[in-house]
């Protein structure tokens, strides 16, 4: 087990992660007054709009500091190409197949090391909190990559309200399992329902984020409706989809990927061209929406979110620790 | 017109060569987006698997022709033989250029590293290397000159095979069904061969032994 290399948190530091957290959004609380002085509508104006979206429109949203300045993908590309093998293992499965899913009223069950386990009624885990628009960089396993402008919640605000104790040392997360709304669950290639998992250092970590948007609307169904975690320091497949349940756990979980290809996905997966999968290269990348004749572009450790999050992994030997 | 006649034969060519240029014409219209085809939000990925998927569909149909001939007794069949390898050949070699040109850009260094490290690639690499002689000595002239060599030489086809299918099944990430499908076609096709060589030493055997079959 990998459990002793885990970086070890202690709860003085999951505080000052929270001063952190706050700090950042004091700032970005600030700009958007200043701009608010300036001029109308100060938080919409910057926010990215996009013709073809649709679905309900959120309410409320401001900026963030974390946001990339690159230019998102279309809103036809981010909901046709996507890996969420419950639908089938075709990019374009997802889309053709998520009709039927229903993501309302939805529960998320909250269980493990916490002060306050319960089942709860999505609406009752968002209201407290302002939504903020995230335009992260996603890089897959597979070596693409896309913008996404996300709608959401950083994940530490959300954890917190169910006061998680000293012996929370992961997140487990759990996608539904629904074999008749999700037809590609009916054949067994992954071990469902899928789990992922972060230790509890990443998953207060406050790029790491609680989606429930694209472009300012409702999460489209392939996209991981209604409710997804989005890590953009790691591969794809660490952001979980349709979650319906949040534990808090000692040992380090077992996750999908890792249990179904063990020499190939590890727990951590972060980001790290240096490391190649051990059929393909992850120096490069194809960004999804270029040019036919665009050459690949370099990856980058952590896909560029160093600053933010490589100090979890100091003392971590990430080539073993893929 | 009589079935197997060369007029025939023509006939049903000149039908075949337009369907297996198909895919290719498909994969034109999509990069142009003419028609309602499309190639989606990854184009290249998109033409490297279908040249590639259409590459083996057709190792496997030339690989077809000889059991249905000696199962049906058609002869004529074989006529087409050369056809189908061909057009592997072409969409193989397409699947090739898609990948040097489109995915690495021309970036020889890049290419080599992958045909060195990556095992995939590695044998893919290898089944393309391997076809080359079979496409130069497809001629009427070349099968003259060769003789008895030509069909030592075109015995390749089935390594090839064997090696494609393998490059497909290694370079998918987790569901191996469609390149296990392919698999299981090419066994069988192989296995026919060695059917057919098993009963046909059985039966000169017998001949030799002076007993009527």
């Amino acid at each position: 087990m990998l459990i002793k290399k885990a970086p070890d948190i202690r709860q003085s530091e999951i505080t000052d992660e929270a001063i952190y957290v706050n700090r950042r959004q004091f700032l970005a609380a600030a700009g958007i007054t200043t701009a608010g002085l300036l001029g109308a509508s100060p938080a919409m104006a910057a926010l990215v709009q996009e013709p073809d979206a649709s679905g309900r429109v959120l309410e409320n949203m401001t900026e963030s500091v974390f946001s990339t300045s690159q230019k998102p993908n279309s809103w036809q590309d981010i909901t046709s190409y996507n890996n969420f093998y419950e639908y089938g293992i075709e990019k374009t499965d997802p889309s053709k197949n998520v009709g039927d899913f229903v993501s309302t009223p939805w529960k998320v069950k909250v269980s493990g090391s916490c002060e306050k386990p319960g089942d709860y009624h999505l609406e009752d885990i968002l209201a407290p909190h302002a939504l903020e628009e995230r335009i992260y960089r996603l890089r897959c396993v597979e070596a693409w990559s896309m913008v996404i402008p996300w709608t959401g919640i950083p994940l530490a605000n959300i954890l917190k309200r169910f006061e998680p104790t000293a012996d929370a040392r992961y997140v487990r997360f759990k996608t539904i399992y629904d074999p008749v709304q999700m037809p590609g669950q009916r054949r067994r290639i992954l071990n469902w329902p899928y789990v992922e998992g972060l230790s509890i250092a990443e998953a207060m970590n406050p790029l790491a984020l609680m989606a429930v948007g694209l472009y300012g609307r409702e999460l489209p169904n392939q996209n991981g409706a209604p409710i997804r975690l989005v890590v953009p320091w790691k591969y794809g497949f660490k952001s979980i989809k349709s979650i319906v349940s949040i534990e808090f756990v000692k040992r380090q979980p077992r996750t999908s990927w890792a249990i179904s290809a063990p020499s190939e996905y590890g727990f951590y997966a972060n980001v790290n061209p240096q490391v190649d999968h051990p059929r393909w290269s992850q120096a490069r990348e194809r960004a999804i929406g270029a040019g036919l004749f665009t050459p690949k572009k370099e990856t980058l450790m952590f896909n560029g979110y160093g600053e933010h999050v490589a100090h979890l992994y100091d003392s971590l030997d990430l080539r073993r620790h893929f | 017109m009589t079935i197997g006649s060369r007029t025939f034969v023509r006939l049903v060519k000149l039908v075949l060569w337009p369907l297996c240029l198909a895919p290719f014409v498909v994969l034109l219209l999509a990069a142009f987006q003419l028609y309602g085809f499309e190639l989606g939000a990854n184009p290249i990925e998109e033409i490297l698997h279908t040249l590639g998927k259409w590459g083996l569909k057709f190792l496997l149909i030339t690989l077809a022709i000889t059991p249905l001939r000696r199962w049906t007794g058609q002869n004529w069949l074989i006529s087409f033989r050369r056809m189908f390898g061909l057009f592997a050949f072409f969409y193989i070699l397409l699947h090739f250029l898609t990948y040097f040109i489109l995915d690495q850009s021309l970036e020889i260094a890049a290419v080599i590293e992958d045909i060195v490290e990556r095992p995939y690639i590695t044998l893919g690499m290898t089944a393309l290397t391997l076809m080359l002689p079979l496409a130069v000595t497809s001629t009427r002239g070349m099968m003259r000159r060769l003789g008895r060599r030509w069909k030592k030489l075109h015995k390749l086809v089935y390594a090839i095979a064997i090696l494609g299918v393998w490059h497909f099944y290694w370079q998918v990430k987790l569901d191996t069904l469609e390149p296990t499908l392919y698999a299981a076609m090419l066994t069988g096709l192989l296995g026919a061969r060695i059917w057919f060589a098993k009963t046909k030493s059985r039966r000169t055997h017998r001949n030799t032994a002076g007993e009527t079959v």
